[in-house]
């Protein structure tokens, strides 16, 4: 039987705040264990939460960002579960009445197809502690550094179909988000995890299936894996006449494989009530549109404007629009050289090849934006060839100093002097006779190819300086 | 409609807070429980469906703090009324998943 994924994805995104959602702790990633607990991350009694008004804004913005209802009035929840992590025994989270309603926002797939996913629900909650389940003497050690953080938890509608579709589907997120500045993205770090929903129907129906989640999916690789993965799993009992059970699954990306985490009979039995300890949230229109005139170009209004005022197609627009960085480089570039099209196909294939190659990000480039649309320019006004331009490029890379002190250093000016072609050119001509004879002799189809020898050799005599454009013209006029 | 509540019920909520309940006092907690939840319902027989949901009786609204670090580590102090500690993490028995 032939089956349809049905996939919806759960994020919990870390957002940008310098202090917890509920405490005046730090946030900062890495520090040593339990310095960063205060007596609320700590549960001690009698302490109470304050709420956070960046985390609000933080919201607010990712809210408007995909174009979502923002609730003047919403509440938080309690949810109930026992672990040690999480000292009170609840995480305080937004259960019944989240801040942020339905929206939705476009993904651009790599053939240049693009499809809107939409968004159920975006809520704030905090975070819980980590549990270290190395040897203590048979005990599990708990760091509560995390407790407390701020997050936001993205709820997908399960309009998403395959593993190529999630993956695209949390770039566009991480790449939103990074736009709006509400989280550093940082993956690694766990400022993005990842919950999949996933169930299989038969392709046509249009009921759901009984869905698996997988937890904590921390990386595009380990998605696209553990959907691979999950499809065969839940495919394989289907085809069997078996039943898929209703369980969450943890995916193991060193085995490659799922498995069942917690027992399913006592697991979602959340006891979910208002969070007595903390008013409902009330914003008015006020603070939304304050924060609305905040929001920068986003990266689908950018992409399409790069498709309109630069003559871009989608695939370029998108790669030059997925950070705000890498956008900025590329507009600075494409206006200090007045070339749109030459700067995307620098900036992509040199640029962007080069970082890659460094392990490095459009932050820490080496050359500035400014200096790459001078080297482009002095290809445009046949300075130097296209050619030359690339070994300029490597000697910026390494900061020998801007194009026109490396041109002029190493002696690379494009020779465009007439006469000092001409004379080269007569030389091809006379040291090889015999082949001179041959293009005579040949017809239009084979001189194409013998044409490519004489520029070979003028090229090879003018150390690649000569102007190719002058030299094409120079041997056809001379060549009847 | 009169919410019952069977023995069973209130074995599962006592597992999920953690709650130990022995087999002299169950019975004991059903109908007790049940008693309130009679309590509850007699509440639900009235009319509320105009009545908007009060949150605070003076109508107030959450108060937001600046997003500013006024904590300092005090971890050794919090450390020292812990049962038990290991480099920097507070142990607990081992949690296994």
């Amino acid at each position: 039987m032939r089956w349809e994924t049905v996939i919806g994805l759960e994020v919990h995104l870390q957002l940008a705040t310098e202090s917890k959602i509920f405490s005046g702790s730090p946030t900062t990633f890495g520090a040593e264990p339990n310095t960063q607990a205060s007596a609320v991350d700590l549960a001690m009694p009698g302490m109470l939460p304050v709420l956070n008004e960046q985390a609000v804004h933080y919201a607010v913005k990712f809210g408007l960002g995909i174009g979502a209802q923002i609730s003047k009035r919403s509440i938080f929840d309690r949810k109930n579960y026992f672990y040690p992590d999480l000292p009170k025994g609840y995480q305080i989270s937004q259960f019944e009445a989240p801040i942020v309603g339905k929206g939705s926002f476009e993904i651009l797939m790599e053939d240049g197809s693009s499809r809107t996913i939409g968004i159920t629900r975006a809520h704030l909650e905090e975070d819980a502690g980590k549990s270290l389940h190395e040897d203590f003497n048979n005990h599990t050690g708990i760091d509560l550094n995390r407790a407390g953080t701020p997050l936001l938890e993205i709820v997908s509608e399960p309009d998403i179909r395959n593993a190529a579709e999630a993956v695209a589907y949390l770039k566009a997120l991480h790449s939103l988000v990074t736009y709006l500045g509400i989280s550093d993205g940082n993956m690694a770090e766990g400022s993005m995890r990842c919950d999949v929903n996933i169930s299989l129907r038969p392709l046509g129906s249009m009921t759901l299936g009984t869905r698996a989640e997988i937890k904590n999916v921390n990386s595009f690789r380990f998605v696209e894996k553990a959907i691979h993965h999950e499809f065969q799993r839940q495919a394989d009992i289907l085809e069997e006449g078996g039943k898929i059970t209703q369980e969450t699954r943890l995916y193991d990306a060193d085995r490659d494989e799922t498995r069942s985490m917690r027992s399913k009979e006592v697991a979602n039995d959340y006891r979910y009530f208002p969070e007595p300890d903390l008013l409902p949230i009330v914003i008015d229109d006020i603070y939304i549109e304050s924060i609305r005139e905040s929001l920068p170009e986003l990266p689908a209004d950018k992409r399409s404007r790069f498709t309109a005022q630069y003559g871009l197609g989608p695939y370029d627009a998108n790669v030059l629009s997925d950070s705000r960085p890498l956008a900025d480089y590329f507009e600075t570039v494409a206006g200090e050289c007045g070339d749109a099209k030459i700067a995307a196909n620098w900036v992509q294939v040199e640029l962007l090849g080069q970082l890659n190659r460094a392990g490095s990000t459009i932050e820490k480039c080496p050359v500035s934006a400014t200096a790459l649309g001078q080297l482009i320019s002095r290809i445009l006004d046949n300075t130097i060839s296209g050619k030359m331009a690339k070994q300029v490029f490597e000697s910026m890379w390494k900061g020998e100093g801007d194009a026109d002190e490396i041109i002029e250093a190493r002696g690379l000016l494009q020779v465009s002097d007439t006469g000092a072609i001409d004379a080269i050119v007569n030389d091809v001509l006379s040291a090889n006779a015999a082949q001179v004879q041959q293009y005579l002799d040949a017809d239009e189809a084979k001189r194409k190819k013998l044409i490519g020898f004489f520029v070979g050799q003028v090229m090879k005599l003018s150390k690649g300086q000569a102007n190719p454009q002058m030299v094409n013209e120079l041997l056809a006029k001379k060549l009847t | 409609m009169i919410m019952a509540i069977e023995q069973g019920e209130i074995e599962k909520v006592a597992e999920l807070s953690r709650i130990r309940i022995s087999d002299e006092e169950i019975g004991q907690v059903t109908e007790r429980i049940a008693e309130i939840l009679q309590m509850v319902d007699q509440l639900q027989a009235v009319d509320t469906h105009d009545v908007e949901p009060m949150a605070n009786p003076l109508d107030a609204t959450q108060r937001l703090r600046p997003d500013e670090v006024t904590q300092s580590n005090r971890r050794d102090a919090f450390q020292a009324i812990a049962p038990a500690v290991e480099n920097g993490l507070y142990l607990v028995p081992k949690v296994i998943e």
